[in-house]
């Protein structure tokens, strides 16, 4: 019978179905933040289960406020820290080493093609790019998933987008899943997984892959998906090179879990890319997206880049072609996190920090900052950031604060002219 | 099990998610109590006061579509349980807020669109809702009437619920 990538994952790890349509899976990644797993912790011990089910499997970083700002968030780290150290989780980055989750774990070279992966972060269906089932989850599943290694799931749906044609100047993959989502609105994939396809796909790399897998979640998706291929086997060859004799047998073990010809969708959604404008968020669901073309000349107070979704070094390199020798508006703050050390050092090296600084940003460590408004780069009622970031919610990044969601390119000339612009109509001096 | 019923807290409105349900600024706590006061304080919706006497006595969530989605914390279940809230119903949920509820022993209940209307019906007066969890069905009374529906968890679900949560079903199971 035809088999589309999650039913394949969950068949092969498959420990349980206690009930018909409940899944419980073993688990192969198990992350953590300091936001939602000291309370797992506690609880572990307070269970008299302090217990880990594998070390080796368990992934932690410090990344949503970091460095601790306060003595609430200190103490978060501390459990972590702690926590980490009696269990002998090696694996475990702490300041100085730590960078986003969804950043710092696939650059770490710990996903691989068919793994399942948790999180207690809703963000975590990011790793999908990786042709794995990965899901966001809550922290009790996440207290089981880190004493047990399982977790349970329903049945899993899968609908299927295909990406055609060559995206235009300009676009991105974060401008291509604005319009998926406005196409989907943000509960069209509520309990699917979301299998992004095409010739657009393909042409990504897996940076971008992981930008549009990682706002499956802002359609309500379960995980995004893309199908294993040659750029996944490049970007791993690193970690994987003692595992396969060459990549064409690493590829040829990735192709297995390919979604099967004749697998059934749920539904099958077809987009063609060229021609599309630059989009952007209006309101204050991720689902409201407009073309740039309409939104052109909205005031804004402060622009964000970084984030798991557009903190990459990818992201840095299209945001300081448009900045380079060129200054802010004085009407702006401008904010840029590199998401993990290894994007910050890259881009110092490449002379991008230099950029940044130069245009007036303030750059900041990696963290996850300002996207929730949690640490710094919160914003003032009333006042309106551009940001690279995932979710435009109501008072997401401080109370009575509007966030517009762009690409790294709209963001870099929506600071330089201080209202939101269309990227197309600026030159880029590139970077070499 | 805990306890579900009681007074009813209408949010006619779709959407509504976990960042309005308790910000981000507040996950630096590490104790559900600490949440308490937080509780829909962000909540975008006319007219809405989140110290009203009648948020602070509600017992069951009456609301619309996509309910919980955003954000995986489960300090959003927690906010309603250190509040007494235990059960939320709406015309569907986010999948990781759902979990959450039934993970924690909690009702997070689907009704057809229609269903929704019938009980938004009330809203105004002074409504509860009483839970028949054993036949799956619950009842809305207030000066405006009474009505009884049936509704549908997953055998799963239930046995969270059963169970006390997904820790004590997994534990036993494991």
């Amino acid at each position: 019978m035809a088999m589309t990538l999650a039913e394949k994952v969950f068949g092969s790890h498959l420990r349980d179905e206690p009930f018909p349509g409940t899944k419980v899976l073993g688990i192969d990644v198990v992350m953590c933040h300091e936001i939602t797993t000291p309370i797992a912790i506690n609880d572990l011990v307070a269970r008299g289960k302090d217990r880990v089910f594998t070390p080796e499997k368990i992934k932690v970083v410090i990344d949503h406020v970091t460095p601790a700002k306060d003595t609430k968030t200190a103490q978060q780290g501390k459990i972590m820290r702690d926590w980490a150290r009696r269990h002998n989780i090696k694996d475990f980055f702490d300041i100085g080493r730590n960078g986003v989750c969804h950043a710092i774990f696939p650059e770490k070279g710990f996903i691989r093609p068919g793994y399942t992966v948790i999180m207690g972060d809703s963000h975590t269906c990011t790793h999908g790019a990786f042709g794995a089932f990965a899901a966001g989850v809550g922290t009790t599943d996440l207290e089981v998933g880190i004493l047990k290694g399982v977790c349970a799931f329903r049945e899993p749906k899968t609908i299927r987008i295909n990406i055609q044609g060559e995206l235009p100047e300009c676009v991105y993959a974060k401008d291509v899943i604005l319009r998926v989502i406005k196409e989907m609105t943000v509960n069209g994939a509520t309990d699917c997984v979301i299998e992004f396809h095409g010739d657009t796909v393909k042409k990504m790399s897996m940076e971008s892959r992981m930008t549009l897998c990682k706002m499956a979640i802002e359609a309500g998706g379960t995980s995004g998906v893309c199908m294993p291929d040659e750029v996944t086997a490049d970007y791993l060859w690193p970690f994987i090179s003692s595992e396969y004799r060459d990549k064409k047998e690493a590829l040829k073990e990735f192709r297995k879990w390919w979604s099967d010809e004749g697998s059934e969708y749920v539904k099958v959604i077809d987009i063609d890319v060229s021609g599309m404008e630059p989009q952007v968020t209006y309101g204050f669901k991720p689902d409201q997206v407009k073309n740039i073309s309409e939104m052109e000349g909205t005031p804004v107070d402060q622009v964000y880049i970084g984030s798991c979704t557009n903190g990459r070094i990818e992201d840095m390199r299209v945001a300081a072609a448009y900045l380079k020798g060129r200054k802010i508006a004085p009407s702006v703050r401008g904010i840029v996190s590199p998401a993990t050390p290894k994007v910050f050092r890259d881009a110092d090296e490449e002379g991008i920090i230099r950029i940044f600084m130069d245009a007036g940003f303030c750059v900041t460590n990696p963290t996850c900052g300002a996207c929730l408004g949690m640490s710094n780069g919160v914003l003032a009622p009333g006042e309106v950031c551009a940001s690279t970031t995932n979710r435009n919610f109501n008072g997401r990044m401080g109370r009575g604060g509007m966030v517009h969601l762009m690409s790294p390119a709209m963001a870099a000339v929506t600071a330089i002219e201080g209202k939101i612009s269309d990227p197309r109509k600026f030159s880029t001096e590139g970077i070499s | 099990m805990k306890e579900f019923g009681g007074k009813v807290l209408f949010l006619d409105r779709s959407d509504i998610n976990t960042d309005e349900i308790i910000p981000a600024k507040y996950l630096t706590e590490i104790s559900k109590e600490a949440l308490k006061s937080h509780m829909l304080e962000d909540l975008k919706l006319d007219g809405f006061n989140p110290h009203a006497p009648s948020v602070r006595e509600a017992k069951v969530v009456v609301t619309r579509a996509n309910f919980g989605c955003g954000s995986s914390r489960e300090h959003a279940p927690w906010v309603f349980e250190v509040n007494d809230i235990n059960v939320v119903i709406a015309s569907s949920f986010a999948r990781i807020f759902r979990q959450n509820m039934f993970n924690c022993g909690m009702l997070a209940i689907e009704l057809t669109e229609d269903m929704i209307d019938e009980l938004f019906e009330h809203k105004g007066s002074d409504a509860t809702v009483h839970i028949d969890f054993v036949n799956n069905r619950l009842t809305i009374e207030s000066p405006k009437g009474k009505k009884t529906v049936d509704y549908m968890i997953s055998q799963f679900d239930r046995a969270l619920v059963e169970a006390g949560g997904w820790v004590e079903f997994a534990d036993s199971k494991y």
